[in-house]
């Protein structure tokens, strides 16, 4: 049809924000307050939805994805909490050193990769550390449409257990939380066994403690579609690659501590993305040629997908090799 | 601009009319001279001023008869309007979405203030001025979904997403193309494509899919679909097939110009802020062959699609029977000139009829 095409930048809407609050919550993690520059209400979110923060640091823009954990229902208001991780590329070394009250800062338009199951008849929600924000948002909305929940959250001690003060002061019934340090663990699979029909489970953490409840929940019979999980996969460093973009017509050098996408946006390519952590499947992009091993680390392609070396997902997977070249 | 509403009628008499100004803005969807199945979307973000596409939810000269019809028919049948228990607060979006794009598109005829949770709506067309409470299904005569969607123009599915797959878990479905809501509710997205003939194979829905799915707030998509409706019947829906699949029996030669009409869906997709649910509205323009033609490019071009359509879709859009009479009076209006590219009529540009 073609009406009226115009041609939009990669990624999610844009909104202006300046930062209203920086408040530490722990030696780790600190959290950031964010309000329209404009003045207007924030877009309505679904909780789950993460944003896209984009940092100016120096001559480089860093996109990195946070979970939204403000009560959806409080327009003026975007919060996420950040865990500083000293050995990562930056980004949260930036926002944990750089950014002050009064900023003015850039943030996508929400994403939700981790939505509520709407037809559950409870939610049951399993957190490790920092993935302990989804849910924040999650209880709140919950709290006001009236929907029955549980929380069960690990954390290394009570002093790194960021809100959990707060949560187990609030919900004494709902909150479980669990401290590594006092030799505690979660009882997965006793509160698997307790759980009504028509229960949804949601686990956002570590990598091995996904997988660990993925693991239980089907060894205990529940359903696949009934076990809902989130992983940020933050880009990993390695060793620097060459890519050639035919579309584009140009050859790009990869280096080692960004991202294959993040090579093409600095070379001016304006390549398809949002999620930015290999889950969302927007950034996909066919291999017209490769002499070497593909490093793969989304969470979208199958299996085959991965062997069959046609198609890469540019946000964190990388290429060992001589030759690759990209239908980009 | 203030728009002056007709007072017709899309059954009985028949009285729907299209101004000059409605057939010019006709949202003809044929940017060549053949048609073939394809992953037609774009952005949804406007569009030329005075077009379809401009506003977020379009209201034209049909609108207060249009909501007339609807009623009628939900009141006959009320099982036409459905939304599965976990789809309420996706019916509080969708009123969210049409009161906030309909106050701002069109502020001399519809107006929202907001107080907090207690809203008031006025819709000055349709004589409504209603205080309510978001989020508050008590303060509203019927659900969300339905109190919003009696007062728009176009049916309505609403899309529940979970796992990587779209269902049908809600909807306002009066004026379809012979398809049913209460056939298709809980339905994922290829168990209600299935009747749709050639797209599977080449691959569409699943690509369409992939797109639907990554669809973002603040980030609607659009595209068209189109099918051939004789006399102006809003609702061809399975449930009164006995009703209308008859007329088309009634076509001649000497009434086709008048009575077959081309039925045109905007359809229109967004991604629904606190339910994170799919919203599809699908908004059905229909326009008389008479009328068509006379925009000579339109006319030039229907013939020419209609004559090159694959049977497999002439016989699945319901018109292969009719299809040598159709093409018997469009081929007057074809002299075998070239036509321009795009949907537009370019009347200025193109030249009349030479014959
Ligand atoms: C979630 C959004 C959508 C909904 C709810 C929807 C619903 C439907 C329904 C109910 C039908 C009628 C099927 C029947 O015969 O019973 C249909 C037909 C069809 N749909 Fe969709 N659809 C959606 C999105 C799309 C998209 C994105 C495409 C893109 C290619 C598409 C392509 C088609 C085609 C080609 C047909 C056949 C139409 C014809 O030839 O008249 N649909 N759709
Ligand atoms: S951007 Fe989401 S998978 Fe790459």
């Amino acid at each position: 049809m073609s009406a009226a095409p115009q041609k939009a930048r990669a990624g999610a809407e844009r909104i202006d924000v300046t930062v209203s609050a920086v408040v530490p919550v722990n030696d780790l993690v600190t959290r950031f307050e964010f309000t329209r520059a404009d003045g207007r209400p924030f877009p309505p979110f679904s909780p789950g939805a993460h944003t896209v923060v984009e940092m100016q640091d120096g001559g480089r823009t860093r996109l990195n994805p946070y979970s939204l954990m403000s009560d959806p229902s409080d327009p003026t208001t975007y919060a996420i909490s950040v865990r500083r991780d000293d050995a990562g590329r930056g980004g949260s070394l930036f926002m944990h050193r750089n950014v002050k009250p009064g900023d003015a800062m850039t943030l996508s338009y929400p994403v939700n990769l981790f939505p509520l199951d709407r037809r559950a008849r409870k939610h049951v929600f399993i957190a490790g550390g920092i993935g302990i924000t989804p849910f924040l948002a999650m209880i709140a909305h919950l709290e006001h449409l009236g929907g029955a929940w549980e929380l069960h959250y690990a954390s290394r001690n009570r002093a790194l257990g960021s809100y959990v003060e707060d949560l187990t002061a609030k919900y004494p019934h709902k909150v479980h939380a669990i401290f590594d340090e006092d030799g505690e663990a979660i009882a997965l699979e006793d509160l698997l066994d307790g759980q009504p029909l028509g229960t949804h489970v949601y686990v956002c953490g570590p990598a091995g403690m996904i997988k660990w409840v993925h693991d239980t929940a089907t060894a205990h019979g529940w359903p696949a579609e009934n076990v809902h999980s989130e992983e940020f996969l933050a880009p990993q460093p390695g060793k620097p690659f060459e890519v050639r973009l035919c579309k584009s017509d140009i050859v790009i050098q990869v280096g080692e501590n960004e991202s294959l996408l993040e090579a093409m946006e600095r070379c001016g390519v304006d390549a398809p993305f949002l999620c930015r952590g290999g889950a969302c499947g927007q950034c996909e992009t066919e291999v017209v040629e490769a002499d070497g091993t593909f490093d793969h680390r989304d969470h979208w392609l199958e299996e085959d997908d991965h062997a069959s070396g046609k198609k890469i997902m540019p946000c964190v997977s990388r290429f060992i090799g001589e030759t690759l070249v990209l239908d980009r | 601009m203030t728009i002056q509403f007709n007072d017709e009628t899309f059954r009985d008499d028949y009285s729907f009319r299209n101004s000059d100004r409605a057939i010019k803005r006709f949202p003809f969807p044929f940017h060549e001279d053949s048609y073939m199945y394809s992953v037609n979307m774009e952005q949804h973000r406007g569009g030329p001023s005075g077009s379809v596409y401009e506003k977020r939810f379009d209201v034209d000269e049909h609108y207060l008869s249009e909501m007339r019809d609807r009623a009628i028919v939900l009141a006959e049948d009320p099982l036409r309007c459905q939304s599965l228990p976990h789809m309420t607060l996706a019916g509080w979006d969708t009123l969210e979405l049409i009161m906030v794009s309909k106050s701002e598109d069109y502020p001399d005829l519809f107006e929202l203030h907001r107080d907090g949770s207690r809203w008031r709506w006025v819709n000055k067309p349709m004589g409504i001025d209603h205080t309510f409470t978001f989020l508050d299904e008590t303060t509203l005569p019927c659900g969300p979904l339905e109190y919003i969607t009696r007062q728009a123009q176009g049916d309505y599915a609403v899309l529940d997403q979970r796992g990587d797959m779209l269902y049908m878990d809600a909807g306002m479905v009066t004026t379809q193309a012979d398809w049913s809501l209460d056939f298709d509710i809980g339905m994922d997205f290829f168990e209600w494509h299935a009747p749709v003939p050639l797209a599977h194979e080449m691959g569409i829905f699943k690509r369409a899919l992939k797109f639907l799915l990554n669809v973002q707030q603040g980030a609607p998509a659009r595209r068209l679909n189109w099918t051939m409706t004789v006399n102006p019947l809003l609702d061809t829906s399975p449930e009164n097939y006995h009703k209308w699949g008859i007329q088309k029996t009634t076509l001649t030669p000497e009434n086709i110009g008048a009575k077959q009409h081309l039925r045109v869906e905007l359809q229109t997709f967004y991604r629904l802020p606190r339910s994170n649910a799919l919203l599809f509205p699908i908004r059905c323009y229909l326009i008389a062959f008479q009328d068509i033609v006379s925009v000579p490019k339109w006319g030039r071009r229907l013939h020419r699609v209609v004559r090159d359509l694959p049977d497999e879709l002439a016989t699945y859009k319901g018109f292969i029977a009719n299809r040598p009479m159709m093409l018997d009076y469009l081929s007057q209006y074809d002299d075998g000139l070239p036509t321009s590219p795009g949907v537009w009529p370019d009347l200025e540009t193109e030249p009349p009829l030479q014959r």
